[in-house]
């Protein structure tokens, strides 16, 4: 009997710009079922934060309830963390960015925890563009109570108890982008090679970052019928623009066609070179991407990849013009001025 | 690349390292796991089948096993493998069940073995049991070798040795000692059907410079003064006491000569320190002996005074290396160095010779004196004739010689039942099973911990000094044998890969602690090196190709390396698409040597062999 993951690792793991290894970004051994996708997802955030060599004790992982929201525990474990009540992780995120936004917020919900019972708090967090990185393990189903339909279920999908899903599916993504949503994906938990650099840009863009990532739950939704499986995604993904994540620092060396990439500069200095694999697409624009969703949609298609950003767009600490310094460092004195400015102040409104 | 070839026996031998590195290839992993149960009987019977020795050995093999140990790559040292062998030769019960029996009825061919070392001693235990009738000749009056006659008694109990060779002798082996052989061509025309030759490396060299004749009886060399010691016609050596040549032979006769009244030994050496040949350990034990080390020492002259020996002269020199890597000594202009001397010990090589052989043997040597013998047959040119050991290839070790005998001796019997000795000959035997037996559980003890290497205790010095005969090196008690035991990472247990049950959901990427797996598009080699989770750059270690996968087409790649064998890819694999499986190897010896029925008792390995055989 084992599951204890040995503490040796690769003697010769590269060291990241800050002289870390992955293993500076991992968590305790998961304790999911064995094949979950939501265990790559982690993978892929361990590698994206390695590479963006981000400081682990300046990030914080929220979450709400469900086997992807219990993942945060997975990965990260240098890092501060609050897992949170079932679908309202979108306040515990607000407050917290509110208190401190100099933290990196990685967000892990759900499709059952956003899109059922988080559903209103997760409308709000998309509107106030909150800057963090909201992931969202999307199974279609409740793994953590042990598989039914989730409101991301696509009709006609067959449960593993051989029921046909009856009703319309909500779309994170479709809904994102008509409430205003300044960076919006989608991915698979399969291809890494897509979902790490998305996760670098979704982490460097400046306001709320939805990535919908099909996410298979191997145990209650993983078999013939249902359209969140392994080889279903597979089959019917459709990639779209592929992201090349360029750190501030990088001179862009790679050579891209002419024609066949996309620029977009972030607000720190990088770069996104977005390639595009089939017809022109220019992530920029709003109405174009909900038409290229409705569109792949239509066919029977899943589009991944990045599919709407703007990068200009003021984040909701930059609207609400909030104190520039974290109230934990802000003076006792200055954050409680005591009894008579508090008076002055009734006194001013009256 | 293409897939990896599983069915090929050597694919999965070569990732078990210390067996496969270990000249006769015994199972390491599995007696170190069977120490690890208390069952120290069956641990000892895995070694003696493969090995021949394992109570000498557990004391003194050169252990080419452990520089490849796995642990090695993670940790700082090594299993201590050599060292638990002994704990399995020290707690063993009683083992004459097992052992084979011999036929009473001989098969009428008679085999000679010149020279009684260990490779004679293993081709005399694997063919016995064959009926064959099997005179041993060696010139000193017991059995053993240079085993008995060079490696020193506080290295390597008599009694020990005792156990082991008598074992052999008493199958019925006719032991002619005391009986040097003078002439090959006699021999061979007194009807022995084939002959074995293992007469090692027997000649020490000397050092021809100015002073060697004055200095007559007070230069000795090395190898036959260790003789004269075991044999007890040396008891007695000066104070001061210097030692030529960096090597084990070196090692043995400082540290005997320190039992013997030399006071003040020293070892002197032309190469650096670091390039001296004796092992790292031998020179720790003569160091903790108080024997100083002067490396970068030419000899010179031995200085005469008075008509007798009082030192020797050297010259200080450095070494310079070319661009081969090859090396020479340069004088750095100093000084020569006086090293005060009563006696001196030439330690600096030893080769084969063989004035006994003559030419009308049919006995071809090559331009270095060493007779012409195939690798593989350990025939000579002349058909009957087999040799082995360091007679074979020149100066190695015991556990080489162990692993010469077995091939002669599977050769020697193919040749005198006419068949071929290549065509015919058994492949090794092996043998691949799951051990799984549940959810996340294995047969095997599959968590891995750091865990340093334990030491092993010694006699302290004042005692070991005054005693010739009392063994240094304590050995591991049981409780330590199990701490060291646990420390094998268990690499027999191999990762086995089933393709067209993957479903790619990378969890076993995910999981893999050193990151030994990878899922991409097939390439060449060089490519798929540059394109893996982890730096792949030990092209010793094999990559682990699937054929291309169902879903995406690419495949899955496995860098052998640093793989810690924990199980956890086949524990967090939904599909089974990964299993741990015990591979057995067994290297072809000429008959089975354990006799019970092993499969009843748990021991899958020796039933594999005996299967085989
Ligand atoms: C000082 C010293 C220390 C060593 N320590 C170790 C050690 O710790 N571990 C290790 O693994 N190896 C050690 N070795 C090497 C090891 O002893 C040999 O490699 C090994 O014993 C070779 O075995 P063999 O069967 O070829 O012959 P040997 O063991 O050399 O035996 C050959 C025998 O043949 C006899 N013989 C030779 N010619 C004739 C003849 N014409 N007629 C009759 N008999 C003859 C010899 O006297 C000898 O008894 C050591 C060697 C030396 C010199
Ligand atoms: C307030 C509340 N209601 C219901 C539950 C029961 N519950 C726990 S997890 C879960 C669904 C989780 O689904 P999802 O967010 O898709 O996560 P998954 O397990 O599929 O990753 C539900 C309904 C709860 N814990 N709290
Ligand atoms: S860890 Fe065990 S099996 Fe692996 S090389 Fe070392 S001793 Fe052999
Ligand atoms: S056994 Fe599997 S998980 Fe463990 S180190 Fe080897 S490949 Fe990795
Ligand atoms: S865990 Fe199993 S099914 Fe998943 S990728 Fe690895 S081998 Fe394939
Ligand atoms: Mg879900």
């Amino acid at each position: 009997m084992s599951y204890i993951k040995p503490q040796f690792r690769h003697p010769q793991l590269p060291a990241n710009e800050r002289g870390f290894t992955r293993t500076a970004y991992e968590g305790l051994i998961s304790t999911l079922c064995a094949g979950c996708g939501h265990d790559s997802i982690s993978a892929a955030i361990i590698q994206a934060c390695w590479e963006l060599s981000l400081e682990p004790h300046r990030i914080a992982k929220v979450s709400g309830i469900g086997c992807s929201s219990k993942s945060p525990t997975y990965f990260l474990n240098k890092s501060h963390g609050f897992n949170s009540v079932h679908g309202r992780m979108p306040s515990v995120a607000t407050g917290a960015y509110a208190a401190n936004h100099e933290l990196t917020y990685i967000g892990v919900s759900g499709d059952g925890d956003s899109a059922s019972i988080g559903m209103g708090q997760f409308a709000h967090v998309v509107r106030r563009n909150i800057n963090m990185l909201y992931m969202v393990e999307n199974n279609g189903c409740y793994g953590l109570t042990k598989g039914q339909d989730s409101a991301t279920a696509d009709e006609g999908s067959k449960s593993r108890t051989g029921q046909i899903n009856p009703f319309e599916n909500i779309d994170l993504v479709g809904v994102a982008l008509e409430i205003g949503a300044t960076f919006v994906a989608r991915s698979f938990s399969g291809d890494k090679q897509q979902l790490v650099p998305l996760i670098k840009a979704a982490i460097a863009h400046r306001g709320f970052a939805l990535i919908d990532v099909i996410s298979p739950c191997v145990t209650f939704n993983n078999h013939h019928g249902s359209t969140k499986s392994y080889d279903y995604t597979r089959e019917h993904v459709q990639a779209g623009n592929i992201v090349d994540f360029v750190p501030s620092e990088t001179e862009i060396t790679a050579n891209y066609e002419e024609g066949a990439s996309h620029n977009v500069a972030l607000h720190d200095g990088s770069r996104l070179n977005l390639v595009k694999t089939t017809t022109d697409y220019d992530p920029g624009d709003r109405r174009n991407a909900i038409a290229a969703l409705q569109d792949s949609r239509a066919n029977n298609q899943i589009l991944t990849g990045l599919i709407y950003i703007d990068p200009e767009e003021p984040d909701f600490h930059q609207m609400m013009k909030i104190a520039n310094t974290p109230l934990n460092k802000i003076e006792m004195s200055t954050l409680c001025p005591g009894t008579s400015t508090l008076t002055d102040i009734n006194q001013s409104l009256k | 690349m293409r897939p990896t070839d599983t069915r090929n026996p050597e694919y999965f031998h070569k990732v078990v390292d210390c067996q496969y590195a270990c000249p006769a290839h015994t199972p390491v992993p599995e007696y170190i796991r069977l120490i690890a149960r208390q069952r120290y009987t069956e641990a000892y019977l895995v070694n003696w089948e493969s090995n021949v020795f394992p109570g000498i050995l557990g004391r003194t093999c050169d252990r080419p096993c452990e520089p490849a140990c796995r642990r090695g790559r993670v940790e700082p040292e090594p299993v201590a493998i050599c060292r638990l062998k002994r704990v399995a030769a020290d707690n063993k019960g009683d083992i004459s069940p097992w052992l084979p029996d011999i036929p009473a009825t001989k098969n009428g061919k008679r085999i000679a073995l010149i020279g009684a070392g260990p490779a004679a001693l293993t081709v005399a235990r694997d063919l016995m049991p064959l009926g064959y009738t099997i005179h041993l000749y060696d010139e000193n009056p017991k059995a053993g070798g240079f085993m008995r006659s060079q490696i020193p008694s506080f290295r390597l109990p008599e009694s020990v040795l005792d156990e082991e060779v008598d074992r052999i002798l008493d199958m019925g082996v006719d032991a002619l000692l005391s009986q040097r052989v003078e002439s090959l061509r006699s021999l061979l025309e007194k009807d022995y059907d084939a002959v074995f030759v293992g007469t090692g490396a027997p000649r020490g060299r000397d050092l021809d410079l100015p002073g060697r004749e004055q200095a007559g009886a007070n230069v000795h060399i090395g190898i036959n003064w260790l003789a004269n010691v075991a044999f007890e016609h040396t008891a007695k050596i000066g104070k001061r006491v210097v030692v030529l040549g960096g090597g084990n032979t070196a090692m043995d006769c400082c540290r005997t000569a320190r039992r013997l009244g030399g006071e003040e030994v020293t070892i002197t050496v032309r190469s650096s320190y670091e390039a001296m040949k004796a092992s790292p350990w031998e020179k720790e034990d003569a160091q903790r002996e108080g024997i100083p080390f002067l490396p970068d020492h030419t000899p010179l002259e031995f200085v005469i005074e008075e008509g007798r020996l009082v030192g020797m002269r050297f010259d200080r020199v450095e070494s310079v290396y070319d661009e081969n890597g090859k090396r020479s000594l340069v004088s750095t202009g100093e000084e020569p160095v006086f090293v005060a001397a009563d006696d001196v010990l030439v330690a600096v090589g030893q080769e084969v010779a063989f004035p006994w052989i003559e030419d009308d043997c049919g006995i071809e040597f090559d331009r270095w004196n060493q007779p012409v013998v195939d690798k593989a047959t350990f025939q000579s040119t002349n058909e009957r004739v087999f040799f082995g050991g360091d007679a074979a290839f020149g100066p190695e070790n015991v556990i080489t010689a162990v692993a010469h005998g077995h091939q002669a001796a599977v050769s020697i019997d193919l040749f005198l039942t006419g068949r071929d000795m290549l065509a015919d000959r058994p492949a090794p035997g092996t043998h691949l099973f799951s051990t799984k037996m549940g959810i996340h559980e294995w047969s095997y003890d599959s968590a891995v911990t750091p865990d340093e290497r334990f030491d092993v205790p010694h006699l302290d010095n004042a005692t070991a000094l005054k005693d010739r005969k009392a063994e240094v090196e304590l050995g591991f008690d049981t409780e330590i044998g199990f701490a060291e035991a646990q420390r094998c990472l268990n690499c027999d247990v191999q990762t086995v890969f089933f393709d067209s049950k993957c479903i790619e959901c990378d969890s076993c990427v995910d999981i893999c602690p050193t990151n030994c797996i990878t899922f991409t598009d097939n390439g060449d080699e060089d490519d798929l090196r540059k394109r893996l989770m982890a730096p792949a750059d030990d092209r010793n270690q094999a990559l682990y190709v699937s054929d291309s996968l169902a879903q995406t087409g690419r495949v899955m790649v496995k860098d052998e390396n640093v793989c810690l064998h924990c199980g956890l890819c086949a524990e967090r694999c939904p599909t089974a698409a990964w299993d741990m499986q015990q591979y057995m190897y067994s290297v072809t010896k000429a008959a089975p040597i354990i006799k019970i029925d092993a499969t009843a008792i748990g021991l899958p390995s020796v039933a594999a062999r005996a299967a085989k055989a």
